[in-house]
């Protein structure tokens, strides 16, 4: 069965460099610089798949990265499996596996394929409108559908694969290394711009560099041997760097592009070893050339999609740079002359051509005489109207084509074969072109999209700009070169040229049949499965838009995103809608151009990279202390340091018991600080805090909240006066960098004029916070000549004390309800001063708690968390602070908007406490409260909001909002869970001494 | 990814930047004096142009200083960059 279709060496690969690869576990063998695809291919091997809906056996079409069926599984037995990779990129190295797709149980028997012959039932629109009707079986139909259909599997373990980015600046880069792209970036290069030119090839020279047409000549050579020598020039340019391998992924705005640059995929396992595979170029350019050349089109008639079925132009390649023959029994389909060179290619190496079908009525390219003196049957004004063979195409039959070419006269000739190449004509490769943000626009005789216009910035050069024959790109490019670049002349202003010009043109998108389109096959996307049939279908149930035609007949989904078939849609829709292609549009092509990887998207930012994380100075005694930790923002926080043996409930219960009892020490490093300086320090603190600051006494300490500008609470937190024209502000953990954004913001924006200097210290200081009515024994142990009785020091003040030499900055305030001093020490002596604190604390059992108890002891006290009871929906009079809003203060950030009608509403959601009827039931967060249950639909009258079993008081406490709650104090209401309705009662915030008595303890 | 201008540092990717909304909305100078409607005006209402639209951008990442950008909607063009407190260009 295996047969070698290895026709001439070629000196692309190199047949002394044997490679053995498997594929749908058979051995097989290739050489180096095969691809997967082509190493198939000689191995005589096309089918490699089914199709995603019909289950139709499919073969390899293309040889590039437009590929639609040859879609594989790469090390299907491994658990680092990659899906839907393109046979006719994989370049096989030594113990390759790959494997087919979307087929069970073999690509050769595939029970899927049953679709195929119940197609009918199958339209557009099928899984639409079947499946989600009734809408509660979808869950059965989709078992059938996902376990019948799917692309490939996914791998299931971690990608151990290294993966890396690089930012690149240059002057110019220049995408695609084909003739265009060579030329351009050689003279870039050479007049001094900082040159880089890439392409997702491995080779360098496009398409031209296989080029055997005699009539493509340039300086009298060989187009394909003049480039050579260009190529091998480029190597030794100075400002040129060139990157193969490498593909574009997206085009944005202001030339930002990403690219991939593959690294390993090609090497065999020894080779790849600890070597990045990927690694992602985040590329800023001054300006950019686009020369991404052109994608064959192929044609659309009845059964166009079997094994063997190629573009006539990947035929071409096969032959000329594989030395692959994809048949023994050769015919091209074609409209217009580009198939002819591909047909005398594989003459010249001895591989029968049978016959050429042209739907022209004749053609005076000079090539044509070639092949009648070949002796190759040329068929014109010919059409196929169907093709046989199921696993492999085994003949075509041909009709002659109407004059208006809608519909076939005479009699059906049949013609054997083992491929048919088709040639529709080219499609510029304008992807990148208009991912950039640029426009096309349509030209109606070629029936091509190009790019409306070059800018400063960015040109497209030779195919992707709509130039196709080799004196055109020259001609154009020199043009464009001298503009973009600003130079005087190019090296190429003055080669010799020829080549032969194509002046007969014919184009239909659908090709008519002898059958009723209802019993033809004509696919326009193959990956997805979508024939000309279900355009149609599309267009006659109303859709109009082009961009709804695509979603509803999935043409142009696929992960090829139909880079075939596109313009066949739109010319189908065009031509039965009866407007013109130029009006509809087209589709929008989105990045990435080809599928990227995860790990390339990602590349180093993985594991503990994915987020900055930061840690405070303590962090290393947490640790060692058995600490566990919760993430607040970007903070690691101890959260609980749990005994031996004790669950979290029992850590924070205990915890919070002995701050109370006698002494406990929280790390409370990670809130923000912000140093607050200058002449107007006090009256900006006026403005953006509801109470008043002015007559705040220099080492005196203030509560404040801070509200948005639609007098919603943001952040609240204590600020100190340091001295005349100095405060230092506390914010929330969470807070911080936007609290400083904002306030930075309203003093250059709003206030110029006052003298404000804003520095973030968040991270100079670090703050060990001593709580409980030892505290003070505590700290007395430690500054021993400080005069901590309460008038020297009263809550609410600061000290500036030395601790060994070390200055710090001690704050007598209180998160906690009990006496409780926060000691602010230069960050890199924190640990030692929370070590003292811990030596000193030691005979009164000082126990270290973290952010859980510290959210319990607050919530014992009423003290709100930002962000946890608020969610900036609240006033402060919502929250019941009325006392902190000052009435007298002109104005403040949020102050009008606390008079709007809205917010002055009596029944808008207010903070409350609740007690549960059975004490020892502790509600959960976020938990929804009503005031009837029997009620259908009940009114949802708020939420918890902050929840905990409180061992001070040996009972359940919860904080709330609740629409009108200010007036419910003592009143009933209901938590309806899942299995259970729990009674509570309304109750005041603060659950624990009301009176303020311990502070002062 | 726009690059952007910072009358400050020069040009930087546009990651380091943060943007601020429309730009030539001056906080009322006595927001008492104000109607609800007035006070709602300054608040919510943003215009959202298909065109030149005026910004507010913040170098947040670098200088953190704001300043005002012209940017065409339609094309992302960055027409004009200027300071706080700067007229915007006429044209
Ligand atoms: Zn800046």
């Amino acid at each position: 069965m295996t047969q070698n279709l290895r026709v001439k060496s070629s000196e692309f690969i190199d047949e002394t460099n044997r490679i053995s690869f498997k594929f749908d576990g058979k051995t097989y063998y290739g050489f180096k610089g095969d691809t997967l695809a082509s190493a198939l291919i000689a191995n005589n091997i096309h089918l490699v798949g089914r199709s995603f809906k019909y289950h139709r056996p499919r073969g390899i079409m293309t040889s590039g990265s437009e590929e639609p069926n040859a879609i594989v599984q790469v090390n299907p037995n491994s658990n680092i499996t990659e899906p839907n990779a393109r046979a006719t990129e994989i370049e096989i190295y030594e113990g390759l596996e790959a494997s087919s797709q979307n087929c069970w149980p073999s690509v050769n028997f595939d029970i899927g394929g049953i679709n195929n012959f119940l197609a009918p039932l199958f339209p557009a629109g099928f899984y639409y409108k079947t499946f989600m009707w009734p809408k509660s079986f979808w869950e059965k139909y989709e078992f059938f559908i996902r376990h019948s259909a799917g692309l490939g599997k996914s791998p299931n373990t971690r990608d151990p694969d290294i993966y890396d980015h690089r930012n690149i600046h240059c002057d110019v880069l220049v995408v695609g290394a084909g003739i265009s792209g060579i030329l351009a970036a050689r003279n870039a290069a050479k007049n001094n711009f900082k040159t880089l030119l890439l392409d997702e090839k491995n080779e360098l020279g496009g398409s031209t560099i296989f080029e055997a047409n005699e009539y493509n000549k340039i300086n009298n050579n060989l187009a394909s041997e003049w480039l050579k020598k260009e190529i091998n020039e480029l190597k030794n340019t100075k400002n040129l760097e060139i990157k193969t391998r490498t593909s574009v992924a997206a085009y944005h705005q202001y030339n930002y592009l990403l690219a991939r640059e593959n690294l390993t995929d090609h090497l065999d396992k020894k080779n790849k070893k600890n070597k990045i595979r990927q690694r992602l170029l985040k590329i800023r350019a001054k300006k950019v050339i686009l020369a991404t050349g052109a994608l064959e089109r192929p044609l659309i008639f009845n059964n166009n999609d079997r094994p063997g079925i190629m573009l006539s132009s990947a035929i071409k390649k096969y032959s000329n740079f594989y030395g692959v023959a994809c048949g023994t029994k050769n015919i091209f389909f074609t409209n217009n002359d580009s198939a002819y060179e591909s047909a005398l290619s594989l003459h010249n190496k001895g591989i029968k051509v049978e016959a050429i079908i042209d739907i022209r009525e004749n053609s005076d390219a000079k090539i044509i005489k070639k092949i009648n003196d070949a002796g190759i049957k040329i068929y014109w004004s010919h059409t196929i109207v169907d093709t046989r063979g199921y696993k492999r195409i085994s003949s075509i039959s041909i009709m002659r084509l109407s004059n208006d070419g809608t519909s076939v006269t005479g009699s059906k000739i049949s013609i054997s074969c083992d491929c048919l190449g088709i040639a529709g004509g080219w499609t510029p490769a304008v992807h990148l072109y208009t991912q950039s943000g640029s426009k096309l626009t349509f030209d109606e005789e070629r029936k091509i999209f190009i790019p409306k216009a070059d800018t400063k910035e960015q040109i497209s050069v030779g195919s992707c700009g709509g130039d196709f024959e080799l004196d055109e790109i020259i001609r154009n490019l020199n043009y464009k070169l001298k503009n973009f670049l600003n130079i005087d002349k190019t090296d190429f202003d003055s080669i010799a040229l020829e080549n032969d010009h194509e002046t007969s043109k014919r184009n239909i998108w659908l090709l008519p049949s002898d059958q009723s389109i209802g019993k033809t096959k004509p696919f326009v996307d193959y990956q997805n499965d979508a024939t000309a049939k279900d355009i149609k279908l599309a267009l006659r149930e109303g859709f109009r838009s082009i961009e709804h035609v695509k979603r509803y007949t999935t043409t142009g989904m696929g992960t090829d995103q139909g880079k075939l078939g596109n313009m066949h849609a739109l010319g189908i829709v065009a031509d039965t809608a009866g407007v013109k292609m130029g009006e509809l549009g087209t589709t929008t092509f989105r990045p990435p151009y080809t599928p990227l990887t995860f790990g390339t998207i990602v590349g180093r930012n993985i594991g503990e990279f994915f987020d900055t994380f930061r840690r405070t100075p303590m962090n290393d005694w947490h640790i060692k202390n058995k600490a566990e930790f919760e993430n607040v923002g970007q903070w690691k926080r101890s959260w609980y340091y749990p005994e031996e043996g004790e669950t979290m409930h029992q850590a924070v219960q205990r915890e919070s018991k002995a701050a109370r009892k006698s002494a406990g020490i929280l790390d409370a490093s990670t809130l923000g600080k912000i140093d607050i300086q200058g002449s107007d320090a006090s009256e900006f603190l006026n403005r953006v805090y509801t109470n008043a600051w002015s007559k705040l006494a220099i080492g005196k300490c203030r509560y404040g909240l801070m509200l948005n500008e639609d007098g919603m609470v943001y952040d609240d937190g204590v600020t100190t006066r340091l001295g005349e024209n100095h405060y230092i502000m506390t914010t929330t953990t969470g807070g911080a960098a936007n609290v400083l954004g904002k306030l930075e913001d309203y003093l250059q924006t709003e206030w110029p004029e006052l003298d404000v200097y804003l520095t973030s210290v968040t991270d100079h200081f670090a703050t060990a916070s001593l709580c409980g009515p030892n505290s003070k024994k505590i700290l007395n142990k430690i500054i021993p000549d400080l005069d901590l009785s309460d008038d020297n020091f009263p809550h609410m003040s600061f000290k500036e004390v030395l601790i060994d030499k070390i200055k710090c900055r001690i704050m007598r305030i209180s998160f906690t309800g009990e006496l409780s001093y926060e000691i602010n020490a230069p960050a890199s002596y924190g640990e030692a001063i929370w070590q003292k604190c811990i030596e000193a604390g030691k005979e009164f059992n000082i126990t270290p708690y973290g952010t859980e108890t510290m959210h319990l002891l607050r919530a014992e006290k009423g003290f709100i968390i930002v962000g946890q009871d608020t969610d900036g929906t609240m006033t402060p009079i919502d929250l019941q602070m009325d006392w902190i809003v000052s009435k007298k203060k002109y104005d403040f950030i949020g102050k009008r908007s606390l008079y709007r009608s809205d917010t002055m509403k009596e029944n808008r959601k207010q903070l409350v406490g609740l007690l549960t009827e059975d004490p020892n039931i502790v509600l959960e967060e976020g938990a929804q409260i009503v005031s009837e249950l029997n009620q259908k639909p009940v009114e949802m009258l708020g939420h918890v909001t902050s929840s905990y079993f409180s061992p001070n008081l040996n009972k359940s406490i919860a904080l709330a909002v609740v629409k009108d709650g200010k007036n419910m104090k003592g009143k009933k209401l209901f938590i309806p869970m899942e299995n259970k309705n729990i009674s509570v009662t309304v109750s005041n915030t603060i659950f624990f001494d009301e009176e303020n008595k311990r502070i002062n303890a | 990814m726009f690059l952007i201008n910072c009358p400050y540092c020069g040009e930087r990717d546009q990651q380091e930047f943060k943007a601020g909304g429309e730009a030539h909305i001056e906080r009322p100078k006595q927001p008492t004096e104000l109607s609800d409607d007035e006070w709602a005006e300054y608040l919510f209402m943003r215009k959202n142009i298909k065109g030149v639209q005026f910004e507010r951008w913040n170098h947040a990442h670098g200088c953190r200083k704001w300043f005002n950008m012209a940017r065409d909607t339609s094309n992302d063009e960055i027409k004009a960059i200027y300071k706080m407190g700067e007229k915007p260009p006429t044209q």
